[in-house]
């Protein structure tokens, strides 16, 4: 939902980066503000990840100029764990499995160092089991994925609904969700869709990163950006996305070329 | 100054001769008792003490033991509630090598269990020494036992709750622990065997525990070295099992400036399990060294071995797992796999699989990896708002949790999660 005059959540400034000394993001520009929703699009390895992964600060990523500001303040001088608590969320492309953390601690002590960040008191076991709970509603979640260590032999839709059940948990002020729509069937999507949109509102942001104009037939953008060899080449509406569904992107690089 | 592999023979030698003197091995008396102990100090003075230049010993050096200067002093200690496990409500305490019947909890045992020291259980004597007896630090122990920690489970008998065996030194101790298990046919008994030190300063531990498995008797045997940062251990298992038998054990080695721990597994009948979780955690200047050897003779053995070592700072790890699978053993399942996890640089493991596979019908897999934290996986607790040093933690706990999770007492698991993070 654009409105005007409400607070710009991310602006990022001709950022550029690199890995392991090869340029990846090459000048992108993107403001979001309160209240919206953004869809980047385009071709694989065009860097979308990459952009995702530099926003949450992924040490493998090197900036080698530009600037980001989140909320006012200088995003790239946090550390990763400040951009997280500070309301930064990115749902992975390839949620990580790490066996022998049960998924149910690794929610608790996420949530409470953000508590504990915000000076709110930490949560014990037992009101937290109480919120995740009541969370697990939002992605229809069985609370027996709770007792099993994090992601560790889940399917892969179920590791994409366990990154929704995290958001929901922590109420990010930004969500970067990074194709959550892969890898999930029909019903599974409309659940994970359904369960962004309750969790989104005029005082936060979402950036989705997608393959598919299927998923933003559930999550309605309110800006869709074709990305393409590290920049955002075309800014368009929902319809942009329609467009590209049916001709590709070549028109769009061809344009960008002239 | 520095000493010439023939001076550090001649000093080990007469460092041999001294540990003898210290165990109290006398030549005196013709009890049976006597007997085994006077053959196991023939059997100390004919080998040499072992220098890196022995197979064995390669990676790990003793040559700081011929520093210490120990002594051997009865003493007690005023209060173990520290250490009591409340969920093994039967007890064998040990200070410095000596039963204190005080601090030990050996009355009121369920039908068909006995538990106490050797002087209170002589019919379990036969038993000793019977295994392993040919190796320098096992008959360093021999010939200088004159009690042990004695647990007798009966034909049937099931066990309900843990049995606590509690080995503690004092400072500059030489100790040499024994313990003996013996489990008769279809028995079952769970035992938590722990060593640890109210000392700081330096000690010497030599312990032995063997354990004998009856027909189809179960043993689940954890092992808990957490001795002084300063103090050497070194630990033999010797278990035997007959058919049918299974047999678990859980090694977790947290402690000592220089640990060494040997398993010797001997088959004596068919279809035998053998299931052993290792844990070694080493940080500082920690040697830590465990040998396993399973010999498999007989037809229808299944074994898993599972170590884990997590190294710090400077610390050296060693792994030496023998497998061995004669002819006669077919349709044996082997299964070795150790993992190794480096948190700095400096750390360094040595690890070697052995495997001696003759029969042919036989399904064997082994394993090693050495591997450090996944920067993706401390960023992605990281990006859920939880700080470096945490995540990291959180890493290695998950690491160490597969193997102290099969430990049968959660109070202990608990203990020990918490020291393998915190210094
Ligand atoms: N850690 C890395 N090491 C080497 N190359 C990398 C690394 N991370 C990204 N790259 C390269 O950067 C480019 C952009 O990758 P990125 O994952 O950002 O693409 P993407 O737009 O997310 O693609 P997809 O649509 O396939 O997910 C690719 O060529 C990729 O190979
Ligand atoms: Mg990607």
């Amino acid at each position: 939902m654009i409105t005007e005059n409400s607070d710009v959540i991310l602006s990022v400034n001709n950022l550029t980066a690199t890995v392991e000394n090869t340029p990846i993001l090459k000048g992108m520009n993107l403001e979001i503000k309160a209240g919206e929703i953004h869809a980047i699009m385009g071709p694989n390895g065009s860097g979308k990840s990459t952009f995702s992964k530099v926003l949450a600060g992924h040490p493998d990523y090197a900036v080698t100029g530009g600037a980001v500001s989140y909320l006012g303040q200088d995003l790239l001088a946090l550390e990763p764990q400040d951009r997280a608590r500070s309301g930064l969320f990115l749902a992975f492309q390839y949620p990580l499995e790490i066996p022998g953390v049960s998924n149910l601690d690794f929610l608790r002590v996420s949530y409470n160092s953000k508590r504990k960040h915000e000076a709110l008191e930490e949560l014990d076991a037992f009101d937290f089991d109480d919120l995740v709970h009541e969370k697990l509603g939002v992605v229809q979640m069985d609370a027996a994925f709770l007792s099993r260590s994090v992601n560790e032999g889940f399917s892969g839709g179920e590791k994409k609904r366990n990154e929704i059940l995290q958001m929901a948990i922590l109420e990010p002020k930004l969500a970067i969700l990074d194709e959550t729509d892969s890898g999930l069937d029909i019903d599974a999507l409309k659940i994970v869709a359904g369960g962004v949109n309750q969790l989104s509102n005029a005082q936060n942001a979402t950036l989705l990163i997608t393959h598919y104009q299927r998923l933003l037939d559930y999550i309605i953008p309110d800006y869709v950006h074709v990305m393409a060899n590290g920049r955002i080449i075309r800014t368009g509406g929902k319809d942009l996305a329609l467009e590209l569904e049916a001709r590709g992107y070549d028109w769009v690089l061809e344009a960008e070329a002239v | 100054m520095i000493s010439s592999p023939q001076m550090r023979l001649t000093e080990g030698g007469a460092y041999l001769t001294q540990l003898l003197e210290m165990a109290g091995a006398t030549a005196s008396g013709d009890s049976a008792l006597q007997v085994l102990r006077s053959a196991a100090a023939g059997r100390v003075q004919s080998q040499q003490f072992p220098t890196t230049r022995d197979e064995e010993w390669r990676f790990t050096d003793l040559a700081d033991l011929l520093k210490l200067e120990l002594i051997t002093q009865p003493a007690t200690v005023a209060d173990i509630s520290p250490y009591q496990l409340a969920e093994a409500p039967y007890r064998l305490t040990f200070v410095n090598g000596r039963y204190l019947p005080e601090l030990s909890q050996a009355e009121n045992l369920p039908d068909g269990l006995n538990i106490g020291n050797l002087a209170g259980l002589p019919d379990l004597q036969q038993y000793l020494a019977q295994q392993g007896a040919e190796e320098l630090f096992t008959a360093l122990n021999t010939a200088g036992l004159n009690d042990a920690a004695v647990v007798h489970v009966r034909k049937y008998a099931v066990v309900p709750s843990p049995i606590h065996l509690l080995f503690i030194s004092t400072a500059d101790q030489f100790t040499q622990p024994r313990a003996l298990i013996v489990a008769e046919a279809n028995s079952s008994v769970t035992l938590i065997e722990e060593h640890l030190s109210l000392s700081d300063t330096p000690y010497f531990t030599n312990s032995v525990t063997e354990v004998f498995l009856a027909d189809s008797a179960e043993v689940n045997h954890s092992r808990i070295q957490r001795d002084a940062d300063s103090a050497f251990h070194i630990g033999k298992t010797a278990v035997s099992q007959m058919r049918g038998s299974r047999y678990t054990c859980n090694a977790v080695s947290l402690g000592a400036k220089l640990s060494r721990h040997h398993l010797e597994i001997y088959q004596t009948g068919e279809q035998t399990e053998t299931t052993l979780n290792g844990l070694t955690v080493l940080r500082g200047e920690q040697v830590g060294d465990t040998h396993s050897t399973i010999a498999l003779t007989h037809p229808h053995g299944t074994t898993r071995q599972l170590h884990k070592t997590i190294i710090d700072d400077r610390a050296h790890g060693v792994f030496n797992g023998k497998v061995y699978v004669p002819q006669a053993a077919q349709l044996t399942n082997a299964g070795q796999l150790n993992r190794n996890l480096l948190l700095s640089p400096k750390a360094r493991i040595d690890t070697k699989p052995q495997l001696e596979i003759v029969a042919d019908n036989v399904k064997c897999t082994h394993g090693a990896t050495v591997g450090q934290l996944e920067t993706d996986e401390v960023f992605y607790l990281q990006s859920r708002g939880i700080d470096a040093d945490s995540a990291r933690k959180l890493l290695v706990n998950a690491f160490a949790y597969e193997v102290i999770s099969q430990i049968p007492v959660d109070s202990l698991q608990q203990t020990l999660s918490r020291s393998v993070t915190t210094r």
